[in-house]
C-alpha cells in the first residue's frame, strides 16, 4: 500500500480513509485542501483520522496523504513570546494568512525560520556529546538564555562546531558519523521527553498569593488542580499564577475557553513586568490559545503541545510552570471524539481511558535530573470546570487522584466577593512536609508552626460559626468572640487578596510571614488586655488596627509593618487603662 | 448547481433520513427533498460515506417515504446577506416571513461561521448604559460582550430584554444598535409581544428578526441562531454597525440539539444532552466580540429559562462557562412585585472591570458597586438570622444592614419599564440610599469618595 488513500467517510471532525498504509498517530493531510489530521484508530484497511480543522464541504473520494510522521512540535529559539493555536500554528501568522477569522488549510511555521540568532558554542571539536547535552546557546530574550541541546536520541563525537549568526535551520554542529544538528529540533507531542531521574520536590513555587503560598503551597515540579464552578475565579487565579509565580518560564494553555479572555491575556501580558526579574512577562511566556469554538481535535492536542514545550525548557535546566485552563474542555474534546468513534463510553459518556490520560498528563510534571545532569522542573496547574460545581464528576475525580495540591474554588465565597475564592476548609496540599525545611531555612524557623496556628484558628472559626448561626454571636463567651474577630482578620486581611490591585496583587513571601505574625500578635495582645479588664469592643476597634490592615495596599508595607503592629499593641494595652 | 435526484432512502428515523448509492456528498452539504405531492423540504448532511449518507431534515420528516426524491445542492448552508436585511422579518430557515421580497444578496455567507482568531480580537471596553440600575451598577454591560439572562418560566425576562434593547446606548452618544432578534421555539404570543414592542418604539426599522415559533419544526432551530449570527457578523464586520443580538429561548435550542442526538443514537451526556453541547453552544456564543480593524461589534443577549429554576442544569451551567457573566432573574423578587427582579448576588459581568471608572462611567463606580453589593449581601444573610433569633437580637450595625436590604430592593432595584436612569443618576441614588448606614460601617468605600459624594458632605 502507498501513503496515499482516499476518504471513505466524514462525520464531523472524524474522517475515515481507505487504501492507505498508516500507523497509529501518523499525521495525515486530508482532502484537496490538505487539512491536518492524525490517525487515531485502525480497522483493517481503514484508518480513522481526527482532523484539526473544520471538515464541512469535504467529500468521500478526496485524497488523503500520510506524512508518516507523528504529531510533533518544533523546538528552538523563537518559541518565547509566541502565541499558538492547539497545533502550534502562530496566531499572528494565521491572521496574516487568513484575516481575522480562522478558516482552514493554512500551514504555518511555528516560528520565524529565517530569523538570525547569535549562536555561542559550548563544546569543541573532538568532544563526546550525548543526548540532551548543551552544545551552545542563544540569548533569546533579555531574561532567557536558550540552550541548544543535542536531540535526546543522538550522541557522538563533534566533528565541527560553528559560532556566530545562523538561522534555526542552518547546521551548527556536525558529528563524526555525519549527523548534522540545527538549532531547531522536533519532538512528538504524545511522548514525554526523556530525563535521567525524578527528584522529590523540595522548593516551593512562590506565587505571591497568600492563601496559596502560606496555607497550601505547591512545590516546583508538583501538580495542582483548581476545580471550581463558573464565576468562582479559576481563570483569574490561573492568570495571577502566570503573572507572579517565580517560575523562570511559563507556558499558558487556554484550552477551550473564552475568546475575549484570551484577548485580555494577550493584551495585558506584554505590558506586565515580572516582579522577579523586572522584565516584561511576555519574555518568559509561551501561550497556546485554542478557544472553545476552534476545532475540537486541536483542543485535544493543545495540552500535549504545551507540555512538550514546557519539558523542552525543563531540559535546559529551567523551572517551568504550565497552566492549563481548562482541563475539563480537554476531557470534553476527548469525549466528543470518542463518541464519534462510537467507543463504549465510561462514566458520563467520557471514554474509559479518561482517567489514565489525565494521569499520564499530570505525570509529565516533575522535578528532574535532565539528561545533561542539570536540575529542571515542570509544575502543572490544571483548572477543572466541573458541571454545576459538583466535583464528584469524572474529570475532577480523575484529577484529584493524581495531583497533590487541591485548591478548591467556592461559588459561595465568590458571591461574598471573597477573592481568591479558595475554600480554606476543603483545600489541601500534601507538600508542606517536603517544603517545611525550605521555609525554615529561607523565611523563618517557626514558619510551619505559624501556619498551623493560622489554619487551626480558621478551623475553630468554622465550628463556632455553626453555633453563631443558631444563637447569634453575642451569646458566645468573650474569648470565643475574640477568636471570631481574629479569624475574621485572617480572612479579610490575609486570605483576601485583590488580584487587580497594583500593590496587593503580589505579596512577598517574607511579608506573608510578617502579616500572619501580626494577626497572632493581635490575638495575644487582645487576650492579655482583656484578661486585665479591657472590653472586646475597645480592643477590636483601636485605630491602629485598621491602619495596619489597610497598610497592605501601600508600597513599602514590609518596612512599616513591625512598627504598625507595635503601635496597635500599645493602643490595645491603653484600652485597659481607659476602661 | 442542481444535481441528480436520488430515490435511495433506506431508513427514516425522527428528523433523520438515511440513504445510499449516492454520488460523493460533502459533509454539511445542503439537501432538498421532494415529496410525492410536490412539497419541498430542506436538510443538511450530518454524516457521509461511500455507503451511507445521513441527512437531517429541518422541517420534520412527515410524509417522507422511500419514493421521496433527494437532491444534493453541491454547497453548504449559506445565507444571502445584504443591508436589505435590516427591517425584515424572516423565518427560522431564512425565508421572508413578512410577505416582502426575497433578500437580494450582496454575497452569500456560510452560516457555520469561522472562529475569530483570538489574536485578532480587540478587548471590549466601551460601557453600554442600559438605563437599568441593577445592570449598570453591578453587572455593567460592555460592547462586544455576551451576557445571558438566566431566567425561568413565568418571569419577565422578555420585558427586561426589550427594555435593554430600547435603552442601550453608549454613554454620551446617540449611536444606536441594530437589533438582531432570534426566536427559537417561543410562542406566537411571546413573538407578537416582541414584535409589537419593536414596532411601537420604531425599533423594527433597525432590526432583523429570525423567527422560529413553537409550532415550527424543532430541527430548524438548530440553524436559526446561526442565520441570525451570520447576519449579525455581516452587519457588524462588513457594514460597521453595532449589533445587539437577542436570542430566546436557548433552552428550546438545546432541546432540539438533544432531539437530534437521540435520533442518531449518540451516547448522551448529562440529562440526555449531547456531550458536544459545550462546543456547540460555544460556536454560537463566541461569535460575539470586536475585531481589530473593524468598526462594528456584536453584543449578545441570550435568554434561557432554567428548567426548575436550577442554575446547575446543563443548559445554564454550560452557558455560564462560556459567556462573560450572567444576569439572574429571581422568582422571589418577582413575587414581591419588584421589577426588574434581578438578583445581583449570583449575577456577574466578567468584563465589568475594563469598562467602568473615571474615564468611562464615574470614578466612584467600582467602590460604590462593591459597597452596595456587600451591604445587600450581608443584609440578605441577616434575614435568615432574624427569622430565628428575632430582630431585637441584632446589634446596631446589623439592624442598619437589614433595613438597607429592603431599601435596596425597593428603591434601587425597582424601576418602571420605561425608566431610563443614567449611570450618574444610578450612582447618586446609591449614595442617597447608603447614607442610611452609618459611615463607619461602609468599609468598602474609599474615604476620598465619601468626602466627595456622601450626601452629608454635599450641599
Amino acid at each position: 500500500m502507498s501513503n496515499e488513500g482516499v476518504i471513505y467517510r466524514i462525520s464531523g471532525p472524524v474522517v475515515t480513509a481507505t487504501g492507505m498504509s498508516a500507523a497509529m498517530y501518523d499525521v495525515v493531510r486530508v482532502g484537496h485542501e490538505g487539512l491536518m489530521g492524525e490517525v487515531i484508530e485502525l480497522h483493517g484497511e481503514k484508518a480513522v483520522i481526527q482532523v484539526y480543522e473544520d471538515t464541512s464541504g469535504i467529500r468521500p473520494g478526496e485524497p488523503v496523504l500520510n506524512t508518516e510522521e507523528t504529531l510533533s512540535v518544533s523546538l528552538g529559539p523563537g518559541l518565547l513570546t509566541q502565541i499558538y493555536d492547539g497545533i502550534q500554528r502562530p496566531l499572528p501568522t494565521l491572521e496574516k494568512e487568513m484575516g481575522v477569522f480562522i478558516t482552514r488549510g493554512v500551514d504555518a511555521d511555528a516560528f520565524d525560520l529565517e530569523k538570525i540568532w547569535t549562536f555561542e558554542p559550548q563544546v569543541a571539536v573532538g568532544d563526546e556529546v550525548v543526548g540532551g547535552q548543551v552544545i551552545g546557546h542563544v540569548q533569546e530574550t533579555d531574561t532567557i538564555i536558550h540552550k541548544i541541546m543535542v536531540p535526546p536520541t543522538v550522541s557522538g563525537t563533534v566533528k565541527s562546531i560553528e559560532s556566530g549568526d545562523f538561522n534555526v535551520t542552518q547546521t551548527v554542529c556536525v558529528l563524526e558519523d555525519g549527523t548534522e544538528m540545527q538549532m531547531m529540533q522536533k519532538w512528538p507531542v504524545r511522548t514525554p521527553r526523556p530525563f535521567q531521574q525524578k527528584y522529590a520536590p523540595d522548593t516551593p513555587l512562590v506565587t505571591g498569593m497568600r492563601i496559596l503560598d502560606f496555607l497550601f503551597p505547591l512545590a516546583k515540579g508538583g501538580a495542582a488542580g483548581i476545580p471550581g464552578p463558573f464565576g468562582s475565579g479559576k481563570t483569574v487565579t490561573q492568570q495571577s499564577l502566570a503573572k507572579y509565580s517565580d517560575a523562570q518560564l511559563v507556558v499558558y494553555i487556554g484550552c477551550g475557553e473564552r475568546g475575549n479572555e484570551m484577548t485580555e491575556v494577550l493584551d495585558e501580558f506584554p505590558h506586565l513586568i515580572d516582579p522577579n526579574t523586572g522584565k516584561p512577562l511576555m519574555e518568559r511566556t509561551v501561550m497556546i490559545a485554542n478557544t472553545s469554538n476552534m476545532p475540537v481535535a486541536a483542543r485535544e492536542a493543545s495540552v500535549y503541545t504545551g507540555i512538550t514545550i514546557a519539558e523542552y525548557f525543563r531540559d535546559m535546566g529551567y523551572d517551568v510552570a504550565l497552566m492549563a485552563d481548562s482541563t475539563s474542555r480537554w476531557a470534553e474534546a476527548m469525549r466528543e471524539i470518542s463518541s464519534r468513534l462510537e467507543e463504549m463510553p465510561g462514566e458520563e459518556g467520557y471514554p474509559a481511558y479518561l482517567s489514565s490520560r489525565i494521569a499520564e498528563f499530570y505525570e509529565r510534571a516533575g522535578r528532574v535530573e535532565t539528561l545533561n545532569g542539570d536540575d529542571g522542573s515542570v509544575t502543572v496547574i490544571g483548572a477543572v470546570s466541573p458541571p454545576g460545581g459538583d466535583i464528584s464528576e469524572p474529570v475532577s475525580q480523575g484529577t484529584l487522584r493524581i495531583v497533590k495540591v487541591f485548591w478548591g474554588l467556592d461559588a459561595g465565597l465568590a458571591r461574598q466577593r471573597h477573592f481568591p475564592a479558595i475554600n480554606w476548609l476543603n483545600s489541601y496540599s500534601l507538600y508542606p512536609q517536603s517544603l517545611d525545611q525550605w521555609f525554615r531555612d529561607n523565611i523563618a524557623q517557626d514558619f510551619p508552626e505559624i501556619r498551623t496556628q493560622i489554619s487551626g484558628l480558621l478551623q475553630i472559626e468554622s465550628e463556632l460559626q455553626e453555633i453563631v448561626q443558631l444563637v447569634g454571636s453575642d451569646a458566645l463567651p468573650v474569648d470565643q468572640q475574640l477568636t471570631l474577630e481574629v479569624a475574621r482578620m485572617i480572612r479579610e486581611f490575609f486570605l483576601q487578596q485583590n488580584g487587580f490591585h497594583d500593590v496587593d496583587a503580589y505579596c512577598d513571601i517574607h511579608l506573608q510571614y510578617h502579616m500572619a505574625k501580626a494577626i497572632l500578635s493581635f490575638q495575644d495582645a487582645a487576650k492579655s488586655a482583656m484578661a486585665d479588664g479591657a472590653l472586646l469592643n475597645d480592643v477590636v476597634n483601636v485605630p491602629a488596627r485598621s491602619d495596619l490592615m489597610r497598610g497592605r495596599f501601600e508600597k513599602g508595607y514590609i518596612d512599616r509593618i513591625d512598627s504598625m503592629v507595635k503601635k496597635m499593641n500599645d493602643e490595645i494595652a491603653d484600652a485597659v487603662e481607659s476602661n | 448547481m442542481t444535481g441528480k435526484e436520488y430515490r435511495t432512502i433506506t431508513d427514516v428515523k425522527g428528523p433523520l433520513v438515511f440513504l445510499n448509492k449516492t454520488e460523493p456528498v460533502a459533509f454539511g452539504e445542503i439537501v432538498t427533498l421532494r415529496l410525492a405531492n410536490g412539497d419541498i423540504k430542506n436538510g443538511q448532511v450530518l454524516d457521509t460515506s461511500d455507503d451511507l449518507v445521513i441527512v437531517q431534515v429541518f422541517e420534520g420528516t412527515a410524509k417522507i417515504n422511500r419514493e421521496t426524491g433527494v437532491t444534493f445542492m453541491g454547497d453548504v448552508f449559506k445565507l444571502p446577506v445584504s443591508t436589505d436585511l435590516v427591517g425584515r422579518i424572516l423565518d427560522g430557515a431564512g425565508r421572508p416571513r413578512d410577505g416582502g421580497p426575497e433578500i437580494v444578496a450582496d454575497e452569500k455567507a456560510d452560516i457555520i461561521g469561522a472562529a475569530i482568531n483570538p489574536y485578532s480580537r480587540q478587548s471590549p471596553n466601551d460601557f453600554i448604559q442600559t438605563g437599568v440600575s441593577a445592570i449598570d451598577l453591578c453587572t455593567s454591560l460592555v460592547r462586544g460582550q455576551k451576557l445571558p439572562i438566566f431566567s425561568a418560566s413565568g418571569l419577565p425576562h422578555n420585558d427586561i430584554a426589550l427594555q435593554i434593547a430600547r435603552q442601550a446606548k453608549l454613554k454620551d452618544s446617540d449611536e444606536e444598535f441594530i437589533v438582531v432578534f432570534c426566536a427559537m421555539g417561543i410562542t406566537a404570543e411571546e413573538y407578537n409581544f416582541f414584535r409589537s414592542d419593536l414596532e411601537r418604539t420604531g425599533a423594527l426599522e433597525n432590526a432583523v428578526l429570525f423567527v422560529n415559533l413553537a409550532d415550527d419544526p424543532a430541527v430548524e432551530r438548530i440553524i436559526t441562531p446561526r442565520l441570525a449570527l451570520t447576519a449579525a457578523e455581516y452587519l457588524a464586520f462588513e457594514k460597521d454597525y453595532h449589533v445587539l443580538v437577542i436570542y430566546t429561548d436557548m433552552t428550546n435550542y438545546c432541546d432540539a440539539l438533544r432531539q437530534i442526538g437521540a435520533a442518531r443514537e449518540e451516547v448522551p451526556g448529562r440529562r440526555g444532552y449531547p456531550g458536544y453541547m459545550y462546543t456547540d453552544l460555544a460556536m454560537l456564543y463566541e461569535r460575539a466580540g470586536i475585531v481589530k480593524g473593524k468598526k462594528g461589534s456584536i453584543t449578545q443577549f441570550p435568554i434561557l429559562t432554567m428548567p426548575g429554576d436550577d442554575i446547575t442544569h446543563p443548559i445554564p451551567d454550560l452557558s455560564g462557562y462560556i459567556t462573560e457573566g450572567q444576569i439572574v432573574i429571581s422568582r422571589e423578587l418577582h413575587q414581591q412585585g419588584i421589577y426588574p427582579p434581578i438578583n445581583v448576588l449570583p449575577s456577574l459581568s466578567r468584563l465589568m472591570g475594563s469598562c467602568i471608572g473615571e474615564k468611562t462611567t464615574r470614578e466612584d463606580h467600582k467602590s460604590v458597586s462593591d459597597q452596595m453589593y456587600a451591604a445587600y449581601a450581608q443584609g440578605r444573610e441577616l434575614r435568615g438570622l432574624v427569622a430565628i433569633v428575632g430582630e431585637d437580637a441584632l446589634n446596631e450595625r446589623d439592624k442598619q444592614l437589614l433595613d438597607f436590604s429592603g431599601v435596596f430592593e425597593d428603591k434601587f432595584l425597582r424601576q418602571t419599564r420605561d425608566e431610563d436612569r443614567s449611570i450618574e443618576e444610578t450612582l447618586d441614588l446609591c449614595w442617597t440610599l447608603m447614607s442610611s448606614i452609618d459611615t463607619k460601617y461602609l468599609v468598602r468605600l474609599d474615604q476620598k469618595w465619601i468626602e466627595k459624594y456622601h450626601p452629608d458632605n454635599r450641599e
